[in-house]
């Protein structure tokens, strides 16, 4: 995806806009090839679908440099794709394949790739919260400018990693964006069930932390607000706890139903009416900068990426049974001399 | 040769380990300005500064978590668990975080980072500060898991954990913090992950141990050679990977086992000795395997009851005896 730097003129708002345009009909496309590759048995174990949840990982993510992580739960695809790895790659590791980003070892919950940052893909609720504090600790540590970005859902703001992360990351003053998805259902659980506050943000004051919450479905929104925090970690090296309200128009995973169970179909009904592509994409009409032809071909384009990525993940080879044992453990040890010096970025 | 203590083993390590590459960091409760709750991190801040080793909040899973983050973005961590017993709260970020980030990613990321402190009993500090975790640690592929029960070793295999580039689990012992022995003056003191050491050798019998047990196998091995019982004394120094061919060796050569360890019975580590010795030396055995281990209770806190809980000198003894069918 086309990275511009974010300034006020027009033109390179409205480039921009189309650019996160693109990269939520990318996600929603693939995503919705994964559901019927699901049912089709091409992918199996748990498949966690970021349909309607697009803006979150992609407005989030428009602001970062390639230098710096991400960290994210099992809810990884839209997050991947936005951050520019290949639909292909994602495919083939959702089919189980060599080709797949990690080589057919993680599946869809353990989506990584070291070129462009992402590091997962986590299925511990919770469990990636001080993974990222660490981020930031070694970011800190050799006095670089990067930010870490990690993305959780609202559960997780219950949990004890959560608590232990955010508070070390506050005392100790570490470049962490910490940005809740919250969708109002852990699970089937509703937020108000699982959580003695619900404005979960508020959270953060429990550590001093500079917090807020943003409406998670208009991908400006979530742009803007993400600016400000990962500014506050790269020029301060404070941390922030920001609350993205979002909403899941599929189940929690493959295995849920999508409504009529612990939630209502006319729930599900309203929010569909904010699906943050109709959102932006009628914005952008309204502004007499997209045609309904512009968007149709956008979308056949995207379309056909995601066919190329279901063809190249199903003529990809399955791992070799060799591959069954690596990567349990590397033979190397630290070099004596050459790495020996810390890099500052 | 210098004679220091284990203590001082560990802590010349962590310096001379910190000293040589710079991205290695300590970071645990009290090992800052407290100069470590055991003292292992005595003068490590005034030499390497705050940044270096750093002082946790009581947060187990947090900065174990902590650590993962920081070896998955290039540093070499060594976290410090107070003692092994609180690392159950960490166990989440050792066994789904570390020992399985490089298998998950594909090969892309691994865990270049330590685990370390005191592991099993001191004396009379209960139940729950008295647990031998090597078992369940050793069950885990994607982790190294050593037990040093010497200075030397101490040193050499702390050193060799620091450079190994897996997640490595380093299992101490209070009680062994005072003991004494020979550790070379040497920045290069690297002791092999995987290698057993043969640290007595005999005929009549092999005791197979590790840790704070290698001490009292030695002190076995000295009382038997004056009953004129001399015994082989493998210390495997390395939990996992085990060092299956030093057991198997000595095995063949005595013909008769006891696996001496402090931790419980059912599914701890000297199952899994018994288990090497059955598949490899079934028809060199002259006697069935016998297991010296604490007794299957929580530990008790009166110093009689510990003491009967507690594997020793005596019972390691009367072990021998038993696979030589004598008395």
């Amino acid at each position: 995806m086309a990275k511009k730097k974010s300034d006020n003129s027009p033109a390179t708002d409205v480039e921009t806009r189309r650019d996160l345009l693109r990269s939520m009909l990318l996600q929603r496309r693939f995503e919705e090839r994964c559901a019927e590759a699901y049912a089709l048995g091409k992918i199996g174990g748990f498949c966690h679908l970021y349909i309607g949840q697009e803006a979150c990982g992609t407005g989030a993510i428009s602001v970062l440099r390639p230098d710096d992580y991400i960290i994210t739960t099992y809810r990884d695809h839209g997050q991947a794709l936005a951050r520019g790895m290949a639909p292909r790659s994602i495919m083939a590791e959702l089919f189980g394949r060599i080709d797949g980003v990690v080589r057919g070892k993680g599946g869809s919950m353990h989506l990584f790739d070291r070129n462009v940052n992402f590091l997962g893909g986590h299925g511990i609720v919770g469990g990636h919260v001080p993974i990222a504090t660490g981020v930031g600790f070694a970011i800190k540590y050799r006095g670089g400018d990067q930010v870490c970005v990690c993305f959780m859902g609202e559960s997780v703001v219950n949990t004890g990693a959560f608590h232990e992360a955010l508070n070390m990351a506050a005392l100790w003053k570490l470049p962490c964006v910490f940005i809740i998805e919250n969708n109002r259902y852990g699970m089937g659980t509703a937020l108000e069930r699982a959580s003695s506050i619900h404005d979960i943000y508020n959270r953060a004051a429990s550590y001093d932390m500079p917090r807020g919450v943003v409406d998670g479905q208009d991908v400006m929104t979530v742009r803007a607000a993400v600016q400000e925090a990962v500014d506050r970690a790269r020029t301060e090296s404070l941390p922030t706890l920001l609350e993205v309200r979002t909403y899941r128009f599929m189940g929690h995973s493959m295995s849920d139903a999508v409504s009529g169970t612990y939630r209502t179909k006319e729930e599900l009904e309203e929010y569909l009416k904010r699906d943050p592509i109709i959102v932006l994409r009628t914005q952008l009409q309204q502004e007499g900068q997209l045609t309904d032809d512009d968007f149709t071909k956008l979308d056949e384009e995207l379309k056909a990426v995601v066919q190329d990525a279901w063809d190249f993940a199903d003529q990809s080879p399955e791992p070799p049974l060799e591959a069954l044992f690596e990567d349990v453990l590397v033979d190397t040890t630290s070099d004596a001399h050459a790495e020996a010096a810390v890099a500052a970025d | 040769m210098p004679v220091i203590t284990y203590r001082d083993a560990l802590n010349q390590a962590l310096r001379e380990e910190m000293q040589r590459d710079d991205r290695v960091f300590l970071m645990g409760e009290e090992v800052a300005v407290y100069q470590g709750a055991y003292k292992v991190s005595k003068g490590l801040l005034q030499e390497f500064g705050e940044m270096r080793v750093v002082d946790t909040p009581i947060t187990e899973l947090g900065f174990a978590g902590v650590g993962v983050g920081a070896a998955m973005v290039g540093l070499r961590p060594i976290i410090e668990f107070m003692t092994w017993n609180f690392a159950l709260l960490a166990l989440d970020q050792v066994v789904n975080s570390a020992a399985k980030m490089l298998y998950m990613s594909g090969g892309q990321y691994n865990m270049p980072m330590v685990f370390r402190g005191p592991n099993g009993a001191a004396l009379q500090l209960s139940a729950q500060h008295s647990q031998a975790w090597e078992s369940w640690l050793a069950y885990i592929p994607g982790l190294k898991v050593v037990a040093p029960g010497t200075p030397y070793d101490a040193k050499g295999l702390l050193k060799s954990a620091i450079r190994d580039d897996n997640p490595v689990i380093v299992l101490e012992g209070e009680m062994l913090y005072n003991t004494k022995g020979e550790v070379p003056d040497d920045h290069e003191v690297l002791i092999p992950i995987g290698k057993a050491e043969l640290k007595r050798e005999g005929e009549h019998a092999s005791i197979i141990t590790h840790g704070k047990m290698v001490l009292t196998a030695m002190q076995v091995a000295d009382q038997l050679a004056k009953q004129g019982i001399t015994i082989d004394v493998v210390d495997l120094r390395t939990i996992r990977p085990m060092d299956i061919e030093a057991i198997t060796t000595s095995v063949r050569k005595t013909n008769r086992a006891v696996v001496l360890e402090e931790g419980w019975e059912v599914c701890g580590v000297g199952a899994q000795v018994v288990d090497y010795i059955q598949r490899e030396c079934f028809d060199d055995l002259d006697a069935p395997v016998v297991r010296v281990h604490q007794a299957d209770v929580p530990m008790p806190y009166a110093k009689n009851l510990e003491r009967a809980a507690k594997p020793d000198a005596a019972k390691a003894i009367a072990a021998v005896k038993k696979v030589m069918y004598l008395e």
